[in-house]
């Protein structure tokens, strides 16, 4: 044995290292004595994985306006183009999952549209398993996507009035619905208000996790996806600027989920149904199937987390950082 | 049939078996076998060393294919890690995963390999103390352990000799069984114990063959060993004394499973050696001291001799600490103990022919029945006090 060793585990139950230096005995406390790490659990997966389907970073402002036309009295419509593949994804570096992919990603593509537009949405599914779409929102009893279900190799258009504006979502509603969702059939769908929100800096963030042993249990946590992305690659925002989340919360077998920001706090304006925020805080709880759109600004240039607050899913990818700049500074 | 004519029909098989194993592998049955199913896979952590700041696993793949190794938890969270000599780990293959993991001492830590394909493996350290190193400290540390649970006690057992010898023949034989009766009680379990291990073996190394081979390796080894010399035509005192070794061995391949056994759960904190525990073990092995008397109560045996029959059966126990402690693997566990059980097994068989010859073939005296069942009552009534 060492002498260094021996020394440090002297100095250790000596307790010369505090409370801190305990809780991080070995790399981490030998690193530096302030032990300032940026980003821990990018170094503790080995960075971003190359074949995740989506890149996280432009999956936040990705938002599909599908292709728009006018019908003889004016109405607005839009039609989208959704198919279902079977796709193995890597969720983490060298992590590999079969997926059920929407246009082949995870979350699927996140739909936008007005409130009142008419919404046409071609859906064809080129998986090996039935499939639907069930919409969140107002709509015929044969547009819900439970009783029409479509076979492998099948198309079905579902057609409706965007209605009500919020932040709604869609995903699969085939039995086992808990077995199809959590395979990836799922998406964001944000019906804006006729009289838009304040221009701001949008982002969609998608809760989700993967249950890749299939124990009904997640073992990886996440938003859009891929663990600690945005760890890897921080989230860039301007000091100053408004900053607005549509948070959705699509995690499967653990029954709530939740979103912490440090140093800061936000407006809710729950599942985006009113212009009227509900709540002014740091941590909110959500559900299954629950969503929420966040405003916030940051007066401080710097580094800060943002994270799920059940600390074991912030652990095990839920986990992120903003790193808010002052304007025209870019690198 | 000419000599010169055998091979041929000894090799037609073989050759022929050949030719289906390349059709099955290249000739595309396996495919249509495998239906596109992706293989069971299967890891098994071997042994878990904790050194500050640090989990060292050494994992080995027991399935039929290659492993990745993608991912890796600790309790609940993912954590950084090497793997050496890769990721990836062919089948019967071992390889090292290095966690810098700010364990907690005296509080467990479960471990989770992720594999690529998403299947995950357990492993629970169920106490986490700092696993020792081979160095002087824990080599005396190990030593001393053998010392007191089988070396010393073993010796005492020995003292037991002058006694023996003053007693009337029919009690000498009421030892011998009492004796068989030890040795039936540690068979059995061995045995037990054996089987156990063999379960935390990985698949494709079988560990219940692993004992069977062990156990009756050992049993038809002694068999032919002992077998030749009695052929030779020994004197009556010689063969006791080459009995009284037997047992000595037997007791002493025992006592290796043991020492490794206590080598090991001491190693991974699972038992704290308390004075409890090694007074014990004392009582425990100090009845294998008489066993060894036993057969050479009559006789005058030179001290030397003892001595060495003495650390023949309680040496080991050192040996097995040592290896238990430092280099355990359930693999070598499960080894261990079949060898002893099947020296043991022997020894038994050995013992009642040796009985029976001197009784004239009255075996089954009441007071020899006695002494089997007074053996198996005291082995279990020690056992009591090291119960883990």
């Amino acid at each position: 044995m060492s002498k260094g060793k021996v020394s440090r585990r002297e100095a250790l139950r000596r307790g010369l290292w505090g409370a801190a230096g305990l809780a991080s005995v070995g790399s981490v406390a030998r690193a530096a004595t302030l032990g300032i790490h940026t980003d821990p659990h990018t170094v503790m997966t080995g960075g971003l994985p190359q074949g995740a389907g989506i890149d996280p970073t432009a999956f936040l402002t990705a938002f599909d306006y599908g292709e728009t036309s006018r019908r003889p009295d004016g109405q607005r419509v839009r039609e989208y183009r959704l198919t279902a593949t079977d796709r193995k994804i890597e969720v983490m570096p060298g992590l590999y999952y079969d997926a059920w992919t929407f246009n082949g990603q995870v979350p699927g593509p996140t739909l936008r549209a007005t409130e009142g537009d008419l919404v046409r949405v071609h859906f064809t599914n080129a998986g090996l398993h039935e499939h639907s779409i069930h919409f969140h929102g107002f709509h015929a009893a044969n547009m819900d996507g439970v009783f029409e279900q479509v076979p492998p190799g099948s198309s079905y258009v579902y057609e409706f009035e965007a209605r009500p504006f919020g932040l709604q979502l869609y995903h699969c509603h085939t039995m086992p619905i808990k077995r199809h969702i959590a395979k990836g059939l799922y998406g964001a769908f944000i019906i804006d208000p006729k009289t838009p929100r304040p221009a701001a800096h949008e982002m969609v963030m998608v809760m989700n996790g993967f249950d890749v042993n299939y124990d009904v249990e997640n073992e990886v946590y996440a938003v859009n996806t891929v663990p600690f992305a945005y760890q890897a690659r921080p989230i860039v925002l301007r000091r100053g600027a408004l900053n607005r989340i549509y948070l959705a919360n699509l995690l499967e077998f653990d029954l709530i989920n939740s979103i912490h920001i440090h140093g800061n706090f936000f407006h809710v304006y729950r599942t985006g149904t009113s212009l009227v925020p509900a709540e002014f805080t740091d941590t909110i709880s959500m559900g299954q199937g629950e969503r929420h759109i966040l405003e916030f600004t940051y007066d401080r240039p710097g580094t800060f987390m943002f994270h799920a607050h059940q600390s074991e899913f912030a652990e095990l990818g839920w986990m992120g950082l903003f790193e808010v700049r002052d304007e025209g500074v870019t690198a | 049939m000419s000599r010169s004519r055998r091979w041929p029909w000894f090799v037609l098989p073989l050759a022929l078996l050949a030719a289906l194993a390349l059709l099955v592998t290249r000739g595309g049955l396996l495919s249509t076998l495998s239906r596109g199913v992706p293989p069971a896979e299967e890891l098994t952590v071997e042994r878990a060393r904790l050194t500050p700041g640090h989990i060292t696993l050494t994992i080995v793949n027991g399935g039929p294919d290659p492993v990745t190794v993608a991912q890796v938890m600790v309790d609940e969270a993912f954590w950084r890690f090497t793997m050496t000599p890769d990721r990836t780990v062919p089948r019967l293959g071992r390889a090292t995963i290095d966690i810098p993991y700010p364990w907690i001492v005296g509080e467990p830590h479960q471990v989770k390999l992720v594999s690529a394909s998403g299947i995950t493996f357990d492993h629970e350290i169920a106490v986490a103390t700092e696993t020792p190193q081979a160095d002087a400290a824990s080599l005396l540390a190990f030593t001393l352990v053998g010392l007191y649970v089988g070396v010393l006690p073993v010796a005492i057992g020995l003292l037991w000799l002058p006694f023996l010898r003053r007693l009337e023949r029919r009690w000498i034989h009421f030892a011998l069984a009492l004796t068989a009766g030890l040795l039936i009680f540690l068979v059995v379990d061995a045995l037990h114990e054996a089987l156990e291990t063999a379960e935390l073996v990985a698949g494709a190394f079988q560990g219940t063959g692993v004992v069977a081979i062990a156990v009756l390796g050992m049993w038809l080894t002694l068999q032919v060993v002992s077998g030749a010399k009695r052929s030779k035509g020994e004197e009556g005192r010689e063969e006791r004394l080459r009995l009284a070794f037997l047992i000595a061995l037997g007791i002493g391949l025992h006592n290796l499973g043991e020492g490794l056994a206590i080598g090991a759960a001491y190693a991974q904190g699972a038992v704290t050696l308390g004075a409890f525990l090694i007074v014990g073990f004392m009582l425990h092995n100090t009845t294998e001291g008489l066993g060894i008397v036993a057969p050479i109560a009559q006789d005058q045996p030179r001290l030397g001799l003892l001595a060495l029959a003495g650390l023949l059966a309680g040496g080991p126990t050192i040996v097995g600490a040592w290896l238990g402690g430092l280099a355990y693997s359930p693999l070598l566990g499960a080894l261990c103990l079949g060898i002893g059980a099947g020296a043991i097994l022997q020894v038994i068989g050995v013992l009642g022919r040796l009985v029976g010859r001197e009784t004239g073939g009255a075996l089954w005296t009441p007071l020899n029945a006695l002494g089997v069942a007074t053996g198996l009552v005291v082995m279990y009534g020690t056992g009591l006090l090291v119960a883990r």
